[in-house]
């Protein structure tokens, strides 16, 4: 009997620092955004002067009506949309296209391909802004939607192209080699056989390049000059650099903002953590 | 069924044969040449360019800059004080983030590991900050940092950890804590979800083995949990180290590299440098050092543990 | 359906060599099985018949006509895999009437294909299902329907049986044999299991190194091996080998003295000089425990070992393990020394340094090796 009640107590206080530090983490990630939440719905005059209380003595929607109706946020918030969802789209169709690659074939020249890959994720990013101004500049790709989804394109293909890969790793060979002795072409097997079995994959690659994408601030701001193909990142910034910066709006605006990519992120999460599994079972 | 029969015969066949192994040998190249195009023309080029102005006096409002300069760059940057003050920020900013997002990052993954209640929703939830674009993270840190509107200086003057509430954003002294600190509010999801999918590769036999010998918990962590996450470990320290070196967003957006530089790192000053003082020149010549002294931690790393590898065997 | 040959066939992967010219002719209708240890190079054969692996030299033709640069969809064959490859999110009725659909067969043709094929295999009422919902044998199932239902040239078999259980497999053997008379179809099958090779094959090939051993049939495979491989791989309890050197005797009579200096005779052998080092080769079945001394050798009881039907009986023999066959209930104590006889008719000799059989002179000289 003692012995049974010491492991059950020895269980408790096990479970208890266990639920105790989730909790902790879970503050810990969530304050933030509760603040963020906080400041866009107090009202301007007692923004300062109640500024350190867990919740206003009132709460408003103006900051919200305003940023929506008023801003020309809707107009950066559909650039982002369209920014972010065919950067994702295009990338992951490029990256599903070498993963399966690197998964598939051995071929000459791989080693150089994936350590090429593996030494873009050194650059300074920063270091690439004058660079690609000047190529993309007599494209007329320069404050442009289009330019802005070619250069995302290409710095999240790589990264993108290491998760697919780990999702074709998982499926196995046989299956396309059924598929092209039942009368398929290699590219046919990968897309109607192998391409539907990795949609978990491809589900992750997506919210992980669109989230990617949808925070981006450096190159859409250097990048694009005009209001009417700017982001919703540069239209936040345009709440700082005003006479005025009024923080109720901007935190409004970024609540906003946040929902689109936390949605897609919460979607994704799991299939993320699959992917890395299923390629570390592999490697 | 005589198909085969039919077309077997015809000498185009064998010229569609040819094309069989030809194509099978250019075929992986099909894959992967979208990507291949992408970065070459988006990234490989522009560094190249990048590395050459490195070499020339690029000041976009001088219209008499452009010419050769040599390496005057490189000469200027050993007596620069401000570069070598951005270095050891650099080493204090990334191994500063890099300790806390890996030590907290793994004690979630260990935690999340555990079957309990609501485990799907906390691990939606702890994850999210990964997803919370990282300058509206920066602005939202500096803001709650700030006495006046933020409740951490409040909080921290509560717990004797200040003498009274003020804003260590402006302290030379601690200003490096507040990026540290979002960075590490925004890096922890990344090494919970990679070290998670490590921890649920390992085979449940092995731990069932293990406690059958009559190892106990900690023993089991350290003889099999460790070990076997040993080389996601490695991985991810080495590339995070790489990004978290370059990732100057929440450093810009929160202090700007001040007060007085205290918060100023390569990368960061490299932002400065281009587009605050539009030297380019300079600025690429900043960022070449940089690539090289990643590059060569990154080959240093390989090397060792290789060797590491190596001495196990 | 078609025959296949196979001339002198290579592959190699960059300096390694997988297959060393391989020749086989494969009759219309016939199953043959391609037997080995792993990596001997069945399955890359087989691979190379099927269009998955290239060919590095030679040629292999289907029907009389040469496929080395065909693509796997333009040979008309249809492969059944270890792992079955069912694609996991099509029903069981999609998964086998891919291909067809893949040909632009007429619907209505492709669902009395379909319902025929599933009545013989017993799938009518899980057409619908996913592979997910299957058993393992239900798989199997599947995946043979899904080959059978294209009504190809040849099927090629990959090692099908090993993931299912014993008494599953023992039913697919008969269940794959049946079809096959009743199909008729031209059939490769590879196999790690010499009792799969021996129950289903017309013919045996047997692969070492990727070298064919031998071609024959299971009963000459198993009566005459060519070589040592061959006489061992084939036959469960494997065959007994002990070393010695060939003695003519006066009177036209031959034997093998062994190293503790026993004599056990032999029929005489074709081309075995006296004294050439030679390796006695004897079944279990072909050793029987003597009570008379004079006519057997002494051997040191290990281990018996009842088998249901039989009695395994491990010896020592000249410092060598042996085992023994018996339909007898011996009970004789461990350490203790039995005598035993070699029948002499059964007993083959293989010479030691190239491993290759010395068939007896009464064996009429054949060329299995076609």
């Amino acid at each position: 009997m003692t012995l049974t009640g010491q492991t059950s107590t020895r269980k408790m206080i096990y479970w208890g620092s266990h639920y105790l530090m989730i909790a902790a983490f879970v503050i810990f990630a969530l304050f933030p955004l509760y603040w963020l939440l906080k400041v866009s719905v107090t009202p301007n005059d007692i923004l300062y002067t109640e500024g350190v209380r867990m919740w206003p003595s009132r709460t408003t929607w103006e900051n919200y009506a305003f940023v929506l109706t008023q801003s020309n946020f809707p107009k950066y918030f559909l650039n982002s949309v369209i920014v972010s969802g065919t950067t994702a789209i295009v990338t992951t169709l490029v990256a599903a296209l070498t993963g399966y690659a690197f998964s598939r074939f051995a071929f000459r020249g791989k080693v150089i391909i994936v350590a090429l890959m593996l030494i873009t994720q050194m650059f300074p990013l920063v270091m690439l802004i004058a660079p690609i101004f000047k190529i993309l500049a007599p494209l007329g790709l320069t404050d442009s939607l289009t330019g802005l989804i070619i250069v995302y394109t290409a710095f999240n293909v790589p990264f993108a192209t290491f998760l697919m890969q780990s999702f074709f790793d998982g499926i196995p060979k046989d299956l396309e080699e059924a598929a092209m002795i039942d009368g398929n072409t290699r590219f046919e097997a990968f897309r109607a056989i192998i391409l539907p079995l990795t949609l978990p994959g491809v589900a992750a690659t997506l919210g992980f390049v669109f989230t990617a994408a949808w925070s981006e601030l450096l190159f859409a701001l250097m990048l694009v000059s005009s209001e009417s193909a700017s982001t919703f990142p540069v239209g936040l910034l345009s709440f700082v650099s005003k006479f005025s910066v009024d923080f109720g709006q901007m935190m409004a605006a970024g609540v906003l903002a946040l929902i689109p990519a936390c949605l897609f992120f919460l979607l994704i999460q799991r299939y993320l953590v699959q992917g890395l599994t299923a390629g570390a079972v592999k490697g | 069924m005589t198909t085969v029969t039919q077309t077997g015969k015809l000498p185009a066949e064998r010229r569609g044969g040819f094309s069989k192994k030809l194509s099978g040998i250019i075929e992986p190249y099909l894959y992967v040449s979208p990507a291949l195009v992408l970065i070459i023309a988006v990234m490989l080029m522009p560094l190249i360019l990048g590395l050459s102005y490195a070499f020339r006096d690029i000041r976009i409002l001088n219209p008499f800059s452009g010419g050769f300069v040599g390496t005057a760059h490189f000469e200027a940057l050993i007596s620069d004080q401000a570069f070598l003050g951005a270095l050891a920020n650099t080493a204090w900013w990334t191994f500063g983030s890099l300790l806390f997002q890996f030590g907290l990052g793994l004690i979630l993954a260990l935690l999340l590991n555990r079957q309990f209640l609501g485990r799907r929703m906390v691990q939606a939830l702890v994850f999210l900050p990964w997803a919370v674009p990282t300058f509206l993270s920066g602005l939202n840190w500096a803001w709650m940092f700030n006495p006046v509107v933020g409740p951490l200086p409040h909080w921290m003057t509560s717990l004797g950890l200040m003498a009274e509430p003020f804003n260590i954003l402006s302290d030379p002294d601690l200003a490096m804590w507040g990026p540290i600190i979002a960075n590490i509010w925004f890096g922890i999801p990344f090494f919970a979800i990679t070290m998670l999918a490590a921890l649920q590769s390992i085979p449940k036999e092995l731990y069932e083995a293990a406690s059958i010998d009559g190892a106990t918990t900690r023993q089991q962590f350290i003889s099999i949990t460790l070990p076997f996450l040993a080389p996601t470990i490695a991985i991810t320290l080495m590339l995070r180290t790489i990004w978290i070196a370059n990732f100057a967003d929440l450093i810009v957006v929160m202090t700007n590299g001040g007060p007085a530089d205290s918060t100023q790192i390569v990368a960061s000053y490299i932002f400065t440098q281009a587009f605050r003082r539009l030297d380019f020149g300079y600025a690429s010549a900043i960022a070449a050092v940089l690539l090289v002294l990643l590059l060569a931690y990154a080959l240093s790393v390989i090397a060792l543990r290789r060797a590491m590898t190596h001495a196990d065997s | 359906m078609a025959s296949i040959q196979i001339a002198n066939a290579r592959k190699s992967y960059g300096a390694v060599d997988v297959l060393h010219g391989i020749d086989l002719n494969i009759s219309d209708g016939e199953f043959i099985v391609l037997v080995g240890p792993s990596g001997c190079g069945k399955s890359t054969l087989l691979r190379m018949i099927a269009g998955l692996e290239d060919i590095t030299s030679g040629d292999i033709s289907i029907a009389g006509n040469v496929v080395n640069d065909l693509q796997p969809k333009d040979r008309d064959i249809a492969m059944v895999f270890q792992s079955y490859a069912l694609y996991p999110h099509m029903s069981v009725a999609e998964n086998m009437s891919y291909a067809l659909t893949l040909r632009k067969t007429a619907k209505e043709k492709i669902s009395d294909a379909i319902s025929g094929v599933a009545e013989i295999l017993g799938l009518t009422a899980l057409l619908e299902r996913r592979p997910k919902a299957l058993s393992g044998g239900q798989r199997q199932r599947v995946a043979m329907g899904r080959a059978i239902v294209r009504k190809p040239q040849a099927f090629l078999f990959d090692e099908p049986l090993s993931n299912l259980d014993a008494r599953l497999r023992e039913q697919m053997r008969t269940e794959i044999r049946k079809l096959h008379h009743r199909l008729g179809a031209t059939s490769v099958y590879v196999t790690h299991d010499q009792i799969e090779a021996m129950t289903m094959a017309d013919r045996i090939v047997a692969m070492h190194d990727g070298i064919i051993q031998q071609v024959g049939s299971p009963v000459e495979i198993y009566d005459k091996p060519a070589n040592i491989f061959v006489a061992s791989f084939i036959g469960s309890p494997a065959m007994n080998f002990l070393k010695g050197s060939y003695e003519i005797s006066d009177d036209n009579g031959a034997g093998v003295r062994l190293s503790d200096g026993a004599l056990v005779p032999v029929l005489q052998a074709q081309n075995a000089q006296n004294n050439q080092a030679v390796t006695l080769g004897s079944r279990p079945e072909h050793i029987s425990i003597v009570s008379d001394a004079d006519n057997g050798l002494p051997a040191k009881v290990e281990l018996i070992e009842p088998m249901g039907l039989s009695t395994l009986v491990h010896v020592t023999l000249a410092g060598k393990p042996i085992k023994i066959f018996t339909m007898d209930r011996p009970n004789y104590p461990v350490d203790s020394f039995i005598h035993i006889a070699f029948d002499m008719a059964k007993a083959h000799v293989f010479d030691t340094s190239s491993e290759q059989r010395l068939p007896p002179t009464t064996e009429p000289h054949s060329g299995h090796k076609d």
